[in-house]
């Protein structure tokens, strides 16, 4: 969805540079934040113990899988949308704030790649 | 740039503390939170992929006072930062956006998310999985 104005369109991306990319996809994360970290929430409760055998065989049942790892790309993406404004607000300094900004950066694709991957052993070896 | 001692946004030293500036901050910083919280989630992962040794290690961290504080905290932080953000959505659609009602609602919102907090962790203990 664009959700820039016509003339936004014509003219570029704005003061900030990169138009209304960053503000929508904060909103859509946050939007698929409500339902799956609720879900997420509600399933620990729900189970009879947090040993790892039980969180195994949860976390390895395929809907449970791909619900994790979504959960894991919306958060992580969200977080570094979030942090990465409080970063651009509080660092002042041009040098440190682009290292900042970078290592943010760096820090969540591990995070997510780190995640995601580890869903994915997880319901690979149960799942045998 | 040959402006350098231009205030800063969000020049926060120029505000009088109230609700509407309280919650904000409060938001960024259970947000900040919820981004270590992140980290522990994904070492939660890491840890159960690496198998029942890790997992067990993991864990542990979290069964004393500092790790059981921790979980409280962001409990509390999840609880606060998604019903304040589901505030600012509501803005985002021009809803709710009056000054009296802004105030009304963000004491409305730490109220939920308290309550959230209690009943989460009185539904974990009562079934012993915390």
């Amino acid at each position: 969805m664009n959700s820039r104005s016509p003339l936004g369109s014509a003219l570029g991306h704005g003061s900030a540079g990169s138009g209304t990319g960053h503000w929508w996809g904060q909103r859509l994360s946050a939007v698929a934040l409500v339902p799956l970290t609720l879900w997420f929430a509600v399933s620990l409760l729900g189970l009879p113990g947090l040993d790892y055998y039980t969180v195994s065989a949860w976390a390895a049942a395929p809907l449970h899988a791909i619900l994790l790892v979504l959960l894991v790309i919306a958060l992580v993406y969200h977080s570094a949308l979030g942090t990465q404004v409080i970063a651009e607000d509080y660092i002042h300094t041009p040098g440190s704030r682009i290292v900042v900004l970078a290592l943010l950066r760096f820090a969540h694709i591990a995070l997510a790649a780190a995640g995601v991957f580890s869903v994915f052993l997880i319901a690979t070896r149960a799942g045998a | 740039m040959s402006q350098p001692s231009r205030p800063l946004s969000p020049h926060l030293q120029v505000y009088r503390w109230q609700v509407s500036n309280t919650l904000s901050i409060l938001h960024r910083m259970t947000g900040v939170a919820l981004s270590v919280g992140a980290l522990a989630l994904v070492g939660w992962l890491l840890a159960l992929a690496a198998g029942q040794g890790s997992f067990l290690q993991f864990s542990d961290l979290f069964r004393g006072f500092v790790g059981q504080f921790l979980l409280l905290g962001w409990s509390f932080a999840f609880f606060y930062h998604l019903c304040n953000g589901i505030r600012h959505l509501a803005w985002d659609i021009d809803r709710g956006f009056d000054k009296h009602f802004a105030r009304k609602s963000g004491l409305f919102v730490v109220a939920v998310a308290v309550l959230l907090t209690l009943v989460f962790w009185g539904v974990a203990l009562a079934g012993g999985a915390a």
